[in-house]
């Protein structure tokens, strides 16, 4: 009937008309965008920040180390002799041996207090023994009977279950990660309300219109088409909005946390929003707006009957 | 083109709106349809542009009984009946010519198409130096006959007019009339709604007469369905 040339021409045609009729009356379409592409930045924003600090602590290993710290009278040879016990645990991974002479070597190499140790006597530092347990009893019980055996033996002072923090920083990220969607779903829910009602009173406001056109043959489809645009419209200048609004703020952020990563002897950089991401929160953003215009035109379509 | 085989309508909560009402227009033919006002005139323009449905009878359009179809099928019926109506029914944002083409570009015809068409349809209602104009600068008589040029403009085999001369003086509205009589006269069927009976009688075409929802005069009383086809 309509030929696709035609069919695409029609399409064309009504998405620049209503993108001219949002150019045209700026203030109350800035509204919506504005309040959209903020609804969008914040759980944005956060993802790209929980990003950076999965980058930051995915160079930690995540597994549990327990560091046993010897007492000053155990030899070299009593500390290896020990070492090469623990090597023969089924489960246990490595040992590494750090002499009190390589813990004095490390420290006088990495800390710049050189010269303060100088003035020391004696060696100040015991002997470690770094245990790693196997993948398999990596858990937090087995662990925890590991720790208490190894404080019963003699040349141990001290037994120390280490990067136990870092598995609390990696359940707060996950609960945080949990959050940030959670966090999204509510402002994506919003943002197809606002959408809607915005689309809602574009219908009313239409309402002659939309009455005539049914009276003389218009097709559902043919009234639907530029509400749904303009939902198309809004969605995408929404998206580019918080777009902007989470490359600024890191842009802001980047200043103080790369001064702060130099402190921590780092070259540490933030890095804000990648390609992939920023085409799902531009699709996502689309997706709203016209989602959101839909069910307003399903909704309210219907009710308005010529008579 | 437009047959009424027992038609009745009943509103929800009152008494018949139409009562048994049974008549014929050809393809070509020229009907007035009279009575007094709440003797269903409107109701039965309605049926015949889909807005309400009958609560008995058929109501055919070139042979297709309206008084079914699905919901989906109604514009492409409604694009076959040009109406015209008393309050006219423009858009006062839009020129005129944006006026007179909304039928063709809901149609989906090509840009070049439609000026060809909405400049011929303005042309024959006499307001082809009005195309850029609004529809608010124009007077009474000339919104009137911009509703015309839109009724017409995609060539419907039917034409309805509600009242169409009813805000009119005697003058415009025999113009008006023979405006549609112009139509008529090319192939459209035309049914028009209307209370002036001087006009009416001096114009001599068929006569459909309403009386409370019965039809008195120019109907086909009670004649059994398998003789009309």
């Amino acid at each position: 009937m309509i030929s696709p040339s035609v069919y695409i021409a029609r399409h064309m045609q009504v998405m620049l008309a209503t993108l001219g009729e949002m150019i045209r009356s700026p203030m109350s379409n800035l509204m919506t965008i504005a309040v959209m592409g903020i609804a969008l930045a914040l759980p944005t924003g956060l993802h790209v920040i929980l990003k950076n600090v999965q980058q930051v602590t995915a160079q930690w290993d995540g597994a549990a180390q327990i560091s046993l710290f010897l007492k000053p009278s155990v030899t070299d040879k009593q500390a290896d002799q020990l070492a090469n016990i623990l090597r023969k645990r089924q489960d246990i991974k490595s040992v590494t041996h750090i002499t009190r002479s390589e813990a004095l070597k490390e420290f006088r190499e990495n800390s710049g207090f050189g010269e303060a140790l100088e003035a020391l006597e004696d060696n100040p530092f015991p002997a470690v023994i770094v245990v790693f347990p196997t993948e398999q009893s990596d858990n937090l019980l087995t662990v925890q009977t590991m720790l208490a055996s190894f404080k019963q033996r003699p040349e141990v002072e001290l037994a120390q279950l280490d990067m136990q923090w870092l598995k609390r920083l990696y359940a707060i990220m996950d609960f945080g990660r949990r959050g940030i969607w959670v966090l999204a779903a509510m402002l994506s829910l919003s943002v197809l309300l606002v959408v809607g009602n915005t689309i809602r009173l574009a219908i009313q406001n239409r309402r002659d219109e939309i009455e005539i056109i049914k009276l003389i043959g218009g097709t559902d489809a043919f009234i639907r088409r530029p509400f749904l645009y303009t939902g198309f419209w809004y969605g995408l200048s929404g998206g580019i909005l918080s777009w902007l609004l989470v490359t600024l703020s890191i842009w802001l952020l980047s200043g103080p946390v790369s001064q702060l990563a130099t402190l921590y002897d780092s070259n540490y950089s933030l890095s804000s929003l990648d390609f992939s991401g920023s085409l799902i929160l531009l699709g996502l953003s689309i997706f709203l707006g016209l989602a959101g215009s839909w069910i307003a035109v399903s909704r309210h379509l219907d009710a308005i009957e010529p008579d | 083109m437009i047959e009424f085989h027992n038609v009745s309508k009943r509103y929800p909560g009152s008494c018949d709106a139409l009562s048994q009402v049974s008549f014929k227009l050809a393809g070509g033919e020229m009907a007035f349809l009279t009575g007094h006002s709440g003797a269903g005139k409107s109701t039965l323009l309605k049926l015949i542009a889909v807005l309400i449905r009958p609560t008995n009878g058929q109501v055919l359009i070139n042979n297709e009984n309206i008084g079914h179809i699905s919901r989906r099928r109604i514009p492409y019926v409604r694009r076959n009946v040009g109406i015209i109506f008393q309050d006219h029914k423009l858009l006062f944002d839009r020129t005129v010519f944006d006026n007179v083409a909304l039928p063709l570009v809901i149609s989906g015809l090509p840009h070049r198409e439609i000026g060809r068409r909405v400049r011929a349809s303005l042309d024959k209602v006499g307001l082809l130096n009005k195309e850029k104009s609004l529809p608010i600068t124009l007077s009474g008589g000339q919104q009137q006959r911009v509703g015309i040029a839109r009724a017409v403009v995609n060539k419907p085999p039917i034409l309805l007019a509600d009242e169409p001369t009813g805000n009119l003086d005697p003058e415009l509205s025999r113009e008006i009339m023979e405006l549609f009589e112009q139509f008529q006269q090319v192939g459209v069927s035309v049914l028009i709604a209307s209370h002036d009976l001087d006009l009416i009688s001096q114009m001599g075409h068929k006569v459909l007469t309403l009386d409370e929802g019965r039809m008195t005069a120019g109907g086909m009383h009670n004649a059994p369905q398998d003789k009309l086809r």
